[in-house]
């Protein structure tokens, strides 16, 4: 069992290597995409009524031209920068909500703690991709009530991270003896708790961030989510599965593709990150 | 003694939370779909529909009246089992409900049966030399399974073997040619109980593609389950001592760790479930199946609020219910759980 550490030590390394060049790759697409669409130098996601409607894979467009001749390949490129964007806003969103709510709830304890508990608990049980559907479909369409909707999901996952660990840490006695030195709670809270519970969250982020493209995603083939003027990965499958029937392969193809190594990309910098700052011990997942 | 006056303390407790999380599900449904921005009128009718037409439908919706009234009458009616009635056709809720709760039954049973077989092979395979090539195999196909969008599998699927390959349907649930089976409204079962070959292949070919695919996506979580407690079990106290009392690996592995490794796989399985719930409803659309998530869909596309809140309020109880289920059968098998 000595060799094998080794093995699985190095897989997690080879993941975050490449679960950070995945994401890295994702993240300057992001960037130039719409940068070269506005330089002309791409075309426009949107644009293609001179273009004929589901033409194959071509010299002229790499990935092929959907139901109204737009390029598959520029709105794959441009649905990553869409993504990204409401998936980051709507973590920080669940972050700055979920985090301080976990820790004053775990440090304050009682009656407030316990009924937040529930609620959180409750929203926990939920299936996340119903929960979303039920907030996407009362929040209607746009970039903003799409972020909306999935903070909503992934706030009861900080909250309880956050304050299963500050009901934990605030037993300690650095603690006790920051409290008899006269400090205050918001001051242990900010000084102290905050600097402990904190690790907790990049690696819960990262998996998050990859559970949110695909529940954007899912948002998107359901008809819900982004407005149909902005090109969405799921919102163009949902248009590719009508055309499936007849052979039409390269709509679906490539937006999928674009989404599965997008989450296969954060899934490894989560996993890899999770073994590196949990040190591998002995007993954790290989 | 004591630890059977815990176990029952430990179910009481769980068992009452049950119903409070899920009043606090309907209440929280309940209360989005009123608070939310966006009138449910507007969104039926349209913002410049005549106002005598918003008016009527208002009071048909029981819109018109307090909130804490609506409110009462809401909770009211949910404990007589009474979901109100689908804006688009009339018909109860719960009658909608109970005609596609079958379909997605079978599916989800289907998959989660194919998911635990072909996640726990895959997991096990790797047993021989954990961290080896096939062991580390499996970590990967646990996190591949994952990161795969269920509906892109879902199309991915059909294209090469119904559009492609032309062997199995592309969707539905059954040929359009034959009469359905009547009974439970589980096409396997009625065809069976009928002895009805044809039926029966026929919801089989339907099945297989739809079963497949979610199967696929839900067994990664089944290999991760399994690996990681089987290693933890491995690397335990009693298994060391089962070692160096000279019994071979095969008999340490199998007969001393698996046992407690399968335990914490029920647990998974519970867990599964609300995941299975999410697959589900992506494909279920892909596929046309339908079952309660298809329905959803059509629902949400025709703004259908009472059907939505009907189905999520459905769907909520019955994760809830599996959830404590499975955490009651881990602790009357488990005797190691203290409480």
């Amino acid at each position: 069992m000595v060799t094998s550490r080794l093995g699985a030590r190095s897989l997690s390394a080879r993941m975050a290597r490449w679960g950070i060049a995945i994401v890295a790759f994702y993240g300057l697409i992001a960037l130039f995409t719409p940068l070269l669409v506005h330089g002309s130098l791409l075309p426009d996601p949107n644009a293609g009524l001179e273009n004929p409607i589901y033409a194959p894979p071509s010299f002229g467009h790499w990935c092929g031209t959907d139901r109204l001749g737009r390029d598959v390949c520029v709105r794959t490129l441009a649905g990553s920068s869409v993504a990204l964007q409401v998936v980051l806003s709507a973590l920080v969103l669940a972050l700055v909500i979920g985090v301080p709510l976990g820790m004053v709830s775990g440090y304050l304890g009682g009656g407030v703690d316990r009924v937040l508990v529930l609620v959180m608990d409750t929203l926990y049980t939920l299936p996340v991709l119903l929960l979303s559907v039920v907030l996407a479909f009362l929040l209607g369409r746009g970039l903003p009530n799409a972020a909306a909707a999935l903070c909503v999901v992934y706030v009861p996952q900080y909250f309880r991270v956050v304050r299963n660990q500050s009901a934990q840490v605030k037993a300690e006695l650095f603690i006790e003896a920051a409290r008899s030195l006269g400090a205050g709670p918001a001051w242990i809270l900010r000084r102290y708790l905050f600097r402990n519970v904190i690790t907790s969250v990049p690696v819960l982020l990262t998996l998050n961030a990859a559970d949110a493209v695909l529940v954007l995603g899912g948002l998107g083939f359901l008809g819900l989510g982004l407005p149909e003027t902005i090109p969405e990965w799921g919102s163009d499958l949902q248009q590719a599965l009508t055309a499936l029937p007849t052979g039409i392969w390269w709509t679906a193809l490539f937006p999928g593709l674009a989404m599965f190594v997008l989450v296969l990309g954060l899934s490894f910098l989560g996993e890899g990150l999770e073994h590196w700052l949990s040190g591998a011990p002995a007993g954790s997942d290989g | 003694m004591s630890r059977r006056s815990d176990l029952a303390r430990y179910l009481a407790s769980r068992l009452a939370l049950a119903p409070v999380m899920l009043w606090l599900i309907a209440s929280l449904v309940f209360l989005l779909l009123r608070v939310a921005p966006g009138d449910p009128i507007d969104a039926l009718l349209g913002t410049r529909a005549p106002e005598a037409a918003r008016a009527a439908l208002r009071a048909q919706l029981g819109l018109d009246r307090p909130l804490a009234e609506q409110y009462g009458r809401f909770l009211g009616h949910l404990l007589q089992g009474d979901l109100g009635q689908s804006l688009t056709n009339g018909e109860p809720v719960t009658r909608l409900i109970q005609d596609s709760l079958p379909a997605s039954l079978e599916l989800g049973l289907v998959s989660l049966l194919l998911a635990a077989i072909l996640g726990l092979a895959v997991g096990f395979s790797g047993i021989a030399r954990p961290e080896g090539r096939l062991d580390l195999a499996g970590r990967l196909y646990g996190i591949g399974t994952y990161a795969l969008p269920p509906f892109w599998a879902a199309m991915v699927v059909q294209l090469v073997f119904a559009v492609w390959l032309g062997w199995l349907p592309v969707g539905g649930r059954f040929p359009a040619t034959l009469m359905p089976p009547q009974g439970t409204g589980f096409y396997l079962l009625d065809s069976l109980r009928a002895g009805d070959w044809q039926q029966l292949a026929g919801s089989l070919r339907h099945l297989v593609l739809p079963a497949a695919t979610l199967g696929l996506l839900l067994s990664g979580i089944f290999t991760n389950a399994l690996r990681l407690n089987l290693r933890r079990a491995l690397g335990s106290d009693y298994v060391e001592a089962a070692r160096s009392r000279g019994l071979s690996e095969r008999r340490v592995v199998l007969h001393h760790a698996l046992p407690n490794a399968l335990l914490p796989v029920l647990t998974i399985t519970g867990i599964t479930v609300a995941s299975l719930i999410g697959g589900a409803l992506l494909i279920e659309v892909t596929y046309s199946w339908p079952g309660i998530a298809f329905r959803l869909q059509e629902a949400i596309a025709q703004r259908d609020y009472p059907l939505v809140q009907g189905i999520v309020v459905v769907v909520a109880a019955l994760v809830v219910l599996v959830s404590v289920l499975v955490d009651l059968v881990v602790a009357l098998l488990d005797p190691r759980i203290r409480f």
